[in-house]
């Protein structure tokens, strides 16, 4: 199988006062190992819970999560996950920051080991000199890029994103994808990157997959042919521009709009 | 540096010096209100009396508030973590603090006839443990789930992650409320030491000037009680200092 993530007709409903909410409704998708799949949808379609039964947080009513071949039942150490919000802790240092999935994933590997292994990362992403700092000293996109290295910090098999860029300035943004276009070639890992914005979507994925509106199925499924090193120049192509025309037209079907012609 | 200890002393001075203005003013005798200036020689005539007697409020004071942190924190832990905990505990909670624990006084003694030193542990216990669960609770219970993902998704157990980022996270609203608890503490153990007559602490001695018409004693008492009111207290944010000194944000 060489398929790294394979989600198998997938349905789940969140109990709530009002009733069963069904959010996913038969969701089928497949991340090939190495790949990087881009999630698009309309807001409150299911894409956090579609992370939350990746990382194995949760368990589907219905349906399978495969990763790397296994059944997911429960969470794996295997896993790295970055949120929109940094949740980085106050308390640590940047450093300590990174290195705490250490802590619980190989709590014996040597202190001097684990704090290099963390600096080598935090160089990858240009935050060499802000080691020893504390989070409260950074600024939003500092934050940011030490939550990556916390979420790759212990070579995880699946990266799971869910929109981490999403409360940065437009420039802030621009700048972290490409940290994560280069540090995809430094160090390859499969990843699920849940996002609102298209441009992000074609920038950063091998493939981009649109939810439809709530309970969400994967909707279409685009394959970016670009480039492995894109620029943000990329973006500005005629194929990428066609792309981001075809997204735009597919999330309007999700929310339940005609598309407008053009 | 300076300033911080000079700001307060000054501000001391002058309220000691409003005081002893307000009786001379008023030409009030020592049996209404005792003035600043009478107070070295009530100290000096009683002063092993307050050595012995502080010691004595001092250490079960801090024993009370001790046994209030561990339930406390533990009641907490329980409401953070489990809503049915919350909902069963809560009224529960709410209710016994609002009994005046001047009250409960006879029934404690009653209940644990002679035994003073417990009975005065359990009150200052009992005075200032909710405000400890309460914190723990909320801090507990409002926590992001992001922060809690991060572990999760590693597959940490819930004490790890308790003790790596729920504990940490709660320590500054914990030690917001042990301010709070500290002083209520110290209140619980004046009030047995005045209402039950066992003779020990400096609610004792402030009875026992009571009874004797020696006004000035009362007041040295008040004074002492203060004294060593503002010592917990700042016990306590120094303490803070120490293990949440990371919350504070710089001055900008
Ligand atoms: N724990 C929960 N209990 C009940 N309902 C929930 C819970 N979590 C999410 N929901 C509901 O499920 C739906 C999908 O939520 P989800 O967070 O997965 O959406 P989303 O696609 O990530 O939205 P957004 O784009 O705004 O982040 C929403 O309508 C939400 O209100
Ligand atoms: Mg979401």
């Amino acid at each position: 199988m060489d398929n790294l993530i394979d989600i198998k007709g997938v349905s789940h409903a969140y109990q709530t006062a009002a009733g069963p909410l069904p959010v996913l409704d038969g969701l089928n998708m497949a991340v090939p190992e190495g790949e990087f799949c881009a999630v698009v949808g309309p807001s409150g379609c299911g894409k956090s819970t579609l992370t939350r039964l990746v990382a194995g947080l949760m368990k589907p009513d219905t349906g399978e999560v495969w990763l790397h071949g296994e059944l997911v039942k429960s969470p794996r150490k295997t896993v790295g996950m970055a949120f929109q919000n940094p949740v980085l802790l106050e308390w640590r240092t940047i450093l300590q920051n990174v290195i705490l999935p250490l802590e619980i994933v190989a709590p014996s590997m040597p202190k001097a080991q684990k704090e290099a292994r963390a600096h080598e990362l935090l160089d990858l992403v240009g935050l060499n000199g802000f080691a020893n700092k504390r989070p409260s000293e950074l600024s939003g996109g500092m934050r940011q890029r030490a939550s990556l290295c916390r979420s790759i910090v212990h070579k995880p098999d699946v990266l799971i994103m869910d929109e981490p860029f999403g409360a940065l300035d437009a420039f802030t943004r621009e700048d972290l994808w490409q940290t994560m276009r280069d540090l995809r070639a430094q160090e390859p890992f499969t990843a699920v990157l849940i996002t609102h914005d298209l441009r992000e979507s074609v920038f950063l994925g091998d493939q981009v997959i649109v939810m439809s509106g709530r309970p969400a199925h994967a909707q279409y499924t685009l394959k970016v042919d670009l480039p492995a090193d894109r620029t943000i120049e990329s973006l500005y192509t005629p194929e990428a521009t066609e792309m981001l025309h075809i997204l735009r037209e597919q999330i309007q079907i999700a929310q339940g709009r005609a598309p407008e012609v053009h | 540096m300076l300033r911080k200890i000079a700001v307060p002393t000054i501000a001391i001075l002058i309220f000691l010096g409003l005081w002893e203005l307000l009786v001379y003013v008023n030409g009030w005798p020592n049996y209404k209100m005792a003035s600043p200036s009478d107070l070295p020689p009530a100290y000096g005539r009683y002063s092993h009396l307050f050595i012995e007697m502080g010691w004595q409020t001092l250490w079960r004071t801090v024993a009370g508030l001790l046994l209030a942190v561990l339930v406390g924190t533990f009641i907490g832990m329980l409401m953070g973590f489990s809503q049915i905990m919350r909902d069963a505990l809560y009224p529960l909670l709410v209710g016994f603090n609002a009994i005046p624990k001047a009250t409960l006084v006879p029934v404690i003694s009653l209940i644990f006839i002679g035994a003073h030193d417990f009975n005065t542990i359990l009150m200052a216990f009992m005075i200032s443990f909710f405000p400890i669960a309460v914190s723990v609770g909320i801090g507990l219970s409002t926590l992001e789930p992001e922060y809690r993902d991060i572990l999760r998704s590693l597959g940490a157990s819930k004490v790890t992650i308790f003790l790596k980022i729920a504990l940490p996270k709660t320590l500054p609203e914990f030690f917001g409320a042990l301010k709070v608890s500290v002083t209520l503490a110290f209140i619980g153990t004046n009030l047995v030491e005045i209402i039950s007559p066992h003779q020990r602490g400096l609610g004792a001695l402030f009875k026992s000037g009571e009874t004797n018409g020696d006004y000035p004693l009362m007041f040295a008492v008040l004074i002492a009680l203060a004294v060593l009111g503002i010592l917990l207290y700042y016990a306590v944010v120094l303490l803070e200092k120490i293990f949440a000194g990371w919350a504070e944000r710089p001055a900008s």
